[in-house]
């Protein structure tokens, strides 16, 4: 059997990933994508954790934080076209003013 | 031993796939690198005995949630956005700040492995205990205790969805 850390350490190299994602790229979609990469190594962590002590607490959570992915990936890719209409660019750098 | 290559096999084969969702210019790309990464973590769900998270993984993230981001990647049709020009002025591009950023990223990596390798109980085999998480078991635990964060969910998704619905469908001029 493979023993817990090894899932717990697959899960710190994805957020690991994942959080650089964020940090590097300058595409709101990738950035996104990014975010995704983070949620799901937390939810690996969850669902070895919870099977390891023997309940189905964690598998429900993981159920939760797909629901939130989702509605934030609706709403954060919905503000990602509106904010393209505006200034025709996906860069991050390219929206630093509050009111255009 | 067949169990063990599976696991290495599939966190390898997710690790490889998000590291390339990160260093692909193309986010469309990007977005069919992560259902692969996702059916790969699916693959360690079946193995940590929850294959109802295993599918639905598969049907929610991979189906549900990839499949707007390829809309929304086709919508805006910018493929390789950060590689404008004025971009190579952005003060981050100079090489010894990227030397530091990826220094915190690694040692964010070591930071991560470090306090976990100091938590008791890592060596004990996974999958050991309880009945594992058969659906009927999911639906009970879910139906009983979780029922309000259920509920809390549903208005969740009706306030993400008249959000969005907003937000893409406003006039141009405002």
């Amino acid at each position: 059997m493979i023993p817990l850390g090894h899932y717990l350490i697959v899960s710190a190299i994805l957020f690991a990933v994942g959080s650089a994602g964020v940090f590097m790229r300058r595409n709101l979609i990738t950035i996104l994508l990014s975010i995704e990469v983070m949620l799901n190594a937390v939810n690996l962590t969850f669902v070895a954790f919870g099977r390891h002590a023997g309940v189905v607490d964690g598998q429900i959570i993981v159920a939760f934080v797909m629901t939130v992915a989702a509605a934030e990936a609706a709403v954060g890719l919905a503000i990602v076209v509106a904010l393209f209409r505006h200034r025709e660019s996906l860069n991050p750098d390219a929206f630093t003013s509050l009111k255009w | 031993m067949g169990e063990t290559l599976l696991f290495y096999a599939f966190s390898g084969a997710a690790i490889v796939a998000s590291a390339m969702v990160i260093f692909q210019r193309n986010p469309m790309y990007s977005v069919l690198l992560l259902v692969a990464s996702f059916g790969m973590i699916s693959g360690l769900y079946v193995q940590l005995d929850a294959p109802f998270i295993a599918v639905t993984q598969i049907v929610v993230y991979a189906g549900a949630l990839m499949v707007l981001f390829l809309y929304a990647v086709m919508l805006l049709n910018r493929p390789n956005e950060d590689a404008g020009d004025w971009d190579a002025a952005h003060p981050l591009k100079e090489p010894g700040m990227a030397r530091i950023g990826v220094g915190l990223g690694a040692l964010l990596v070591v930071q991560l492995v470090y306090a976990l390798l100091r938590t008791g109980r890592l060596d004990e085999a996974v999958g050991t205990g309880g009945d594992g998480g058969s659906v009927r078991a999911i639906g009970r635990t879910m139906f009983q205790d979780y029922a309000f964060a259920f509920e809390a969910t549903s208005v969740l998704i009706l306030v993400a969805l008249v959000g969005g619905v907003y937000l893409a469908n406003r006039e141009d001029g405002r």
